[in-house]
This record gives C-alpha cells, sequence and structure tokens, in this order.
C-alpha cells in the first residue's frame, strides 16, 4: 500500500507552497532525507525532503500547482511493512500549526472559488473567510470553525482577527501580499513576517529580562583559536552563543519547545533557529539541527552552510519547521541590546547585542572589558520570570568556560 | 598579478561568497559593511575564498584591512605572487 508524501510544515504561518521542480519521477528509489522537490514559498525555494525509504509511484501534484501544507504530492511504496515514527523534527509535527497529519474523513483537496491559482486545501473555510483571515493576520489552522461540517466561517474568523481599527500597518501589507502571491518574493516574506508576528503579539504574553555579560575570557579564547586554526576551521563568535544556548536549554527545561492547543511541550531535542538577514531586507531563522551534541567545529560549518543556502534561498523544509528556540545575533557594530519577538508555537527567544569594550569593574578596579548584553523573550503561559532569570545566567555561565562548549 | 586583474579577481570571489550582492554596482572606497550588510559571516567565508583561491592566509587580526574593494586589493596586492 502506497504511502502518502505530504507538503511538511514549512515554519510559522506558511501554509502553502508552490511546486516548481520534482527531483524524482515514477520508479525512483528515494531514501529517507533525500530531497525529493522544490516547492517556492514566502520564505523563498524550499528544498522538501522525503522521510521514508521506498519506491516513488505517482507524483500527484505537478510543478506550477499551488498547495496547502499537509496536500498529498506523490505516493511512495515503502520497503519495509513497519513504518519507523517520526521524530519531533519530522514534517508531520512541524510546529507550522496546520494540521499535516491525514484527516480520513474530510476531503483531502476542496477547490477555491476566487484564488484559481490555488487548488487545494486542507482547512474547510469559505473563500470570504479565507480572504479576511489574510487580511487580518488570522491563522486559519489555528481556528475552529462553527460552520457546517466543523468549516471556519467569516465571523469565525473577524472573532479571531483583532479590531479593524487597531489592525498594525503590517497587516496591510499582508492583505496586499495575499492578493498578488506570485509576484512579489520580497511582499510574500514580508507577509509571512507580518503574519507570524502579528499573531505572536497577540497570542503570547511576552517577558523580558536582559543582563551584561563579561566575555572578554570568551572573545580571547577564541582568538587564540581562530590564530592557530586553518582559515576554514575558524569559529565565529556567533557559534559559541548558539552552543552555549542549546546546553542552556538542555540544563533548564521550559525555553526550548512548542505551545500548542494551550499546552506547552519540550522538545526532546534541542534544535536552535539562528535568525539571518537577507540582503535586502527580511530574514529567515532555519535550525541547526541537534545543537547541543555538535562539536564546535561541525557546529560551525552547519552554521555556515546554513547562513549560504538561506540567503541563496535554498533552505530544507525540515530545517524551517525545526527551530525549538532562536537566537538573534545583530553582530558587529549594531546595538547594545535587542528585545526580540518569540516565533510562534516556540516560546522562548534569545537576542545578544553587539560586543563592545566598556568600563567595568574586576576585583574592585575599573578596567576596560569586553561586554556582551544577552536578553531572554519568553512566553510567561510557560515560564516566570525567576526561571528565566535562572536560564539567562546559566547561559552566560557557559560563555564564561568556553573551553567547554 | 597587477591591481586591475586583482581587483576583477576580488569581485568574483566576492559574488561567490554572496550570490545577493551586485558586484558590477560596488563603490571602491566604500565599506562592504555598509554597501550591503557584510557581517562577520561573510568575512570569514571571503577570509576562506581568499586563502582557497590566492593562497592568501589573513589573520583575523587584519581583517580590517579587507572592509572595501580599495583596501582589499592593496592589502592583497602586497602578498600575492
Amino acid at each position: 500500500m502506497p504511502r502518502e508524501f505530504r507538503l511538511p510544515a514549512l515554519g510559522a504561518d506558511m501554509d502553502e507552497g508552490t511546486i516548481v521542480q520534482w527531483h524524482v519521477a515514477p520508479g525512483s528509489r528515494v531514501k529517507r532525507g533525500d530531497v525529493v522537490a522544490v516547492v517556492e514559498t514566502d520564505k523563498g525555494a524550499i528544498d522538501v525532503e522525503i522521510f521514508e525509504d521506498g519506491v516513488v509511484r505517482e507524483i500527484v501534484v505537478p510543478p506550477g500547482q499551488k498547495v496547502a501544507v499537509g496536500t498529498v504530492l506523490a505516493l511512495v511504496e515503502a520497503d519495509a511493512e513497519v513504518r519507523v515514527a517520526p521524530t519531533s523534527t519530522a514534517p508531520a509535527e512541524g510546529p507550522g500549526g496546520a494540521p499535516a497529519a491525514p484527516a480520513a474523513s474530510e476531503p483531502a483537496v476542496e477547490a477555491m472559488a476566487t484564488a484559481p491559482a490555488t487548488v487545494a486545501s486542507r482547512v474547510k473555510i469559505s473563500p470570504a473567510g479565507r480572504k479576511r483571515a489574510g487580511e487580518l493576520g488570522v491563522d486559519i489552522a489555528m481556528l475552529h470553525g462553527t460552520g457546517p461540517g466543523g468549516a471556519i466561517t467569516l465571523e469565525d474568523v473577524e472573532a479571531a482577527g483583532p479590531a479593524p481599527s487597531s489592525a498594525p500597518a503590517a497587516v496591510a501589507d499582508l492583505a496586499t501580499a495575499v492578493e498578488a502571491p506570485a509576484t512579489d518574493a520580497r511582499a510574500g516574506m514580508r507577509a509571512a513576517i507580518a503574519a507570524a508576528m502579528s499573531r505572536s503579539k497577540r497570542e503570547i504574553p511576552h517577558y523580558y529580562l536582559s543582563t551584561t555579560v563579561d566575555v572578554t575570557p570568551a572573545t580571547q579564547w577564541l582568538a587564540a583559536h581562530n590564530a592557530q586554526a586553518p582559515v576554514a576551521g575558524r569559529l565565529l563568535f556567533a557559534a559559541l552563543l548558539v552552543k552555549a544556548l542549546a546546553l542552556t536549554c538542555r540544563a533548564t527545561p521550559g525555553f526550548s519547545g512548542f505551545h500548542r492547543d494551550g499546552r506547552y511541550e519540550e522538545s526532546p531535542g534541542v534544535h536552535v533557529g539562528v535568525a539571518v538577514a537577507l540582503r535586502g531586507g527580511g530574514l529567515v531563522a532555519p535550525a541547526i539541527m541537534d545543537t547541543a551534541q555538535q562539536p564546535l567545529s561541525v557546529l560551525m560549518e552547519a552554521f555556515r552552510a546554513l547562513v549560504a543556502r538561506a540567503r541563496a534561498g535554498r533552505l530544507r523544509a525540515s530545517e524551517l519547521a525545526a527551530p525549538t528556540i532562536v537566537l538573534t545575533s545583530l553582530g558587529e557594530d549594531s546595538v547594545d541590546a535587542v528585545f526580540p519577538i518569540i516565533q510562534p508555537p516556540q516560546v522562548a527567544i534569545v537576542g545578544a547585542g553587539a560586543i563592545v569594550q566598556r568600563p567595568w569593574v574586576v576585583d574592585g578596579a575599573v578596567v576596560p572589558r569586553q561586554l556582551l548584553t544577552l536578553t531572554l523573550g519568553a512566553d510567561h503561559r510557560v515560564t516566570d520570570g525567576r526561571l528565566g532569570a535562572q536560564f539567562l545566567a546559566r547561559l552566560a555561565a557557559r560563555l564564561a568556560d568556553p573551553a567547554a562548549l | 598579478m597587477n591591481r586591475e586583474e586583482l581587483a576583477k579577481r576580488v569581485l568574483e570571489l566576492l559574488t561567490e561568497i554572496a550570490p545577493d550582492v551586485d558586484a558590477a554596482g560596488v563603490l571602491p572606497g566604500v565599506a562592504f559593511r555598509d554597501q550591503f550588510d557584510f557581517d562577520s559571516m561573510d568575512t570569514l567565508n571571503f577570509a576562506i575564498a581568499l586563502h582557497r583561491e590566492l593562497g592568501v592566509e589573513v589573520p583575523e587580526a587584519d581583517y580590517a584591512q579587507l572592509a572595501s574593494l580599495e583596501k582589499c586589493v592593496a592589502y592583497l596586492a602586497a602578498r600575492v605572487r
């Protein structure tokens, strides 16, 4: 019996994509992790991987077609009878909030009356409701419909969305982008950011903490390491931060996971997302997988490759859906501190400002030191300031001992 | 390699590590950071490319001397054979 290969969740508030290209055809042998298709999304072209071994039986969705998350793209004959349960990083459990799991009782494909280019959708919603959801930045996957057969009505969307008068300017951009989705990639990304951030500010009661850390020992350790390493083996300070953050997450539950359907679930694996600014505007935050387990050199290689692919617009679907927490580091010559916004359904985000040389008191004397201000934005539904403070203190302690990272 | 050839080569490498940069529009005297948000990751990738392609190993302490096209060419001219 062939397995259904579905369009995986692609990260917060991205609920559709256009098949650009298939790398496989009927008869092709595939194995877990193979990139089988390229899908154009608001965050650029994404390589979509398959999560089981087998042979492709049928390509269901041809190139050029726009489909919703969860749509069956192809049928694959699995090698083994017993299917390995997907891990937390598998697309079916991605944090997009869209129901990627099959729902046998409802039709998988529903024609759209208002948008002929969008031919499929798994969420039952009226065309007017869908359009209004786009205008309001409402994530329809989060709504419970009151219409016939549980369909989402215009009223459901209105009830969930912000009052028109309080709608931020970004939502107006979103509405514009929804009108012409394929014509302007940048507007599409703006819309994706607007939707995710609006939802975050609407749903997540953020609290913020910040602490200034003397990172002189870490910068000295890094300089010494980079002076003797081959050029290609040099590390960036951000790599130390990513590793320190992952280890801190492992030691302090409550910050690396997802808040869905009214409850928090800690992710079994820590996958730190790194916010990557794109030239010309916008950003993406793909994950460095299993961050805590990677030796620094391996982590740095993964980080370098990830940034390169993010900027070239060739991320993998799993990388976009996987982050359990995000680090945003504004880097050299920027600002002292950043107060970032959590990406739902995540529950925390850590910000790092620029490392600056400032006067600091050490053993009763004022001396110049390298200082870094770290901030934590966390979800008050899940944790309180006391645990957040402990989290930041542990992160700072990790940075004080860079050789142990 | 004369300075003109060096500048051409540097621009090629720049486009290679940052395909989203318009090499034709690069202003020689303006820092890469100010022209197209060059960050520490870009600088590291640039240093790796210079080492691989031109055989010049730029120590971290010299990164400031790679800040603009003009500075790059001056720095490399003294080091590339």
